[in-house]
């Protein structure tokens, strides 16, 4: 194949993104509505290195993604009013909690590992739930908001300006997705498919499986932080919700529902997924059901994900 | 000294005995051949050697030094390599890619987050090197799993090569081939033990096999050894014949 023909659907899901503020609204949508699209997308792809290229299955990815949240709200609201700083908090603590977790937990397969990925990220929401006088408790963490980034020579309005902060956001998708794609094209990505696809021979050819499903742990969980950062000054505001773990299971569905052994899945689900949901809840209180039902359809027919039917179309 | 030296292992399963007092040395450059009935406790052997399982008791040594509880990672970094009665491969993934994760492992690569234009290029040529050996060059692009099992024997092998080994273990390598498989495989086993001089034991059903590849034999019975001795000595051995060989004929 032609280095353009490989190249092509990577080009068009950049030049989309890229131009996505001037197009959205033209198709009924808003630029909020395209970050939080492109937020969770990051969450659910980061998920994804874990769960679709190192075959792990994490029920637990809304403990760090909520760690991220917190760790931004937090930060703007009592210690430093800067945007940045607080993101870098909130990467900085998810990432430290999963890498300290992760040695923990690293050596469970399966349903007991998806099972103490849950486990221990109950213990945060239940943090964040209880602990009132700082986090607000079930009501969540209000009273601050997404600060303007000064940039030295310009400060970048991103409280007012809908589309200054999806940019903000696409930047920071962009690195976040750019390091995930080359480092699953490296010796080191390969292993991780190594092990995703039989551990037994990995392990017999000298990959310490372990380590390397730590090290894939602790990068998903740096990006799902990452994304919950950005998600906390989407909404400026911080909700114990995040944290529970049913949007784990969120990040799960958009993985699946977009398909989990393409790069670009989690992305499409997760747009299926906030579209739907955006539309949906409009019109009833049960919106999750459709989405359930929608979902249930999708792993009965098409059990590699939307974008399973698309690839196996165009495979020769 | 022999390159690898297996002093008195047992492996108890409870109350059931896989493996009983089982001593064993092979030379640098050895073909040794693993034979026995049925739950004869080869596969346990080789699960002692690898590092799959752990001895009850008993010492394992590889080129002098203790491996009895390595882990098997560190059993592959020493030299040991294996196969499996059932292939073990990266179903999904080509040919290539499969030869080629075991090359950049074996390189040292496999921490390494990207990788230079040079050293890309010597994996590749190495992994064509290792295709075209395994008669695999036609095949390459295709996911193992599509393959016929010869070819998935094949790539295993070829993947357990790319380690640099210098103990190949080969876990009934024909298992469940047909004739011309069979054939290609014993002839891949005799060029690799003839042009690298690569050290091989190897477990295997088909006589045939045994008696043209193997050096010495080694026989399993009910978990304890045998006998031993080159492939005349074990053909006369009488005890082999009423426990193994009457067997079969």
């Amino acid at each position: 194949m032609s280095m353009l023909g490989r190249r092509g659907p990577d080009i068009a899901v950049w030049l989309l993104l890229l131009a996505l503020p001037y197009w959205l609204n033209w198709v009924g949508g808003y630029t909020s509505l395209g970050s939080r699209v492109l937020v969770l997308g990051l969450a659910a792809m980061s998920l994804n290195f874990l769960l679709g290229f190192t075959g792990v299955l994490s029920f637990g990815h809304a403990a760090y993604f909520g760690l991220g949240v917190y760790g931004v709200g937090l930060t703007i609201k009592y210690l430093v009013p800067s945007t940045l700083i607080g993101m870098a908090v909130g990467v900085i603590a998810g990432s430290i909690a999963a890498a300290f977790i992760g040695l923990l937990i690293v050596r469970l397969r399966g349903i007991y590992f998806a099972m103490v990925t849950i486990a221990f990220g109950q213990v945060f929401y239940f943090i964040a739930y209880r602990w009132n006088s700082v986090t607000g408790g079930d009501d969540g963490l209000s009273g601050w908001h997404r600060m303007p980034i000064d940039l030295g020579f310009a400060t970048v309005d991103i409280l007012g300006n809908d589309k200054a902060f999806y940019y903000l956001v696409l930047v920071s998708f962009a690195v976040a997705v750019a390091i995930m794609a080359a480092l699953l094209r490296s010796p080191f990505g390969r292993t991780l498919l190594a092990i995703r696809e039989n551990e037994r021979r990995a392990r017999f050819l000298g990959i310490p499986v372990d380590r390397h499903i730590w090290l894939s742990w602790v990068i998903s969980c740096m990006f799902v932080s990452l994304a919950g950062t950005l998600y906390a000054l989407l909404n400026n505001f911080a909700d114990p919700h995040d944290l529970r773990w049913d949007q784990s299971g969120d990040f799960v569905i958009m993985a699946v529902l977009g398909g989990m052994r393409a790069f670009w899945g989690p992305l499409i689900g997760a747009a299926i997924f906030v579209v739907l949901q955006d539309y949906l809840s409009s019109e009833t209180a049960n919106w999750m059901s459709f989405i359930g039902l929608f979902f249930v359809l999708v792993v009965l027919f098409f059990p590699r994900g939307v974008l399973g039917i698309v690839q196996r179309r165009a495979a020769p | 000294m022999s390159l690898l030296e297996v002093e008195n292992v047992s492996r108890h399963f409870g109350s059931l005995v896989a493996v009983r007092d089982v001593s064993m040395s092979v030379e640098d450059g050895e073909l040794r051949a693993v034979i026995g009935p049925n739950g004869a406790g080869k596969t346990t052997f080789f699960n002692l050697i690898s590092g799959f399982l752990a001895p009850t008791s008993g010492r394992i040594l590889f080129d002098q030094q203790n491996i009895t509880h390595l882990l098997p990672a560190r059993r592959v970094w020493r030299g040991i390599a294996r196969t499996f009665q059932v292939t073990e491969v990266f179903p999904e993934l080509t040919v290539r890619d499969n030869l080629r994760i075991a090359v950049e492992v074996a390189a040292g690569y496999r921490l390494r987050p990207w990788i230079s234009r040079q050293a890309a290029a010597e994996i590749s040529a190495r992994v064509t090197d290792l295709s075209d050996k395994g008669g695999l060059a036609d095949k390459e692009d295709r996911p193992v799993g599509e393959l016929s099992h010869g070819d998935q024997r094949a790539t295993e092998i070829m993947m357990a090569l790319a380690l640099n080994p210098r103990l190949l273990l080969l876990d009934e390598p024909t298992a469940g081939m047909g004739d011309q498989e069979t054939y290609n495989i014993t002839r891949l086993i005799r060029q690799l033990h003839q042009d690298h001089r690569l050290s091989i034991v190897l477990i295997e059903h088909d006589m045939r096999v045994v008696f043209h590849l193997a050096d010495r034999i080694m026989v399993l019975a009910e978990g304890a050894m045998l006998a031993e001795g080159t492939p005349q000595e074990i053909a006369a051995n009488e005890a082999v014949q009423a426990a193994y060989l009457g067997e079969v004929a």
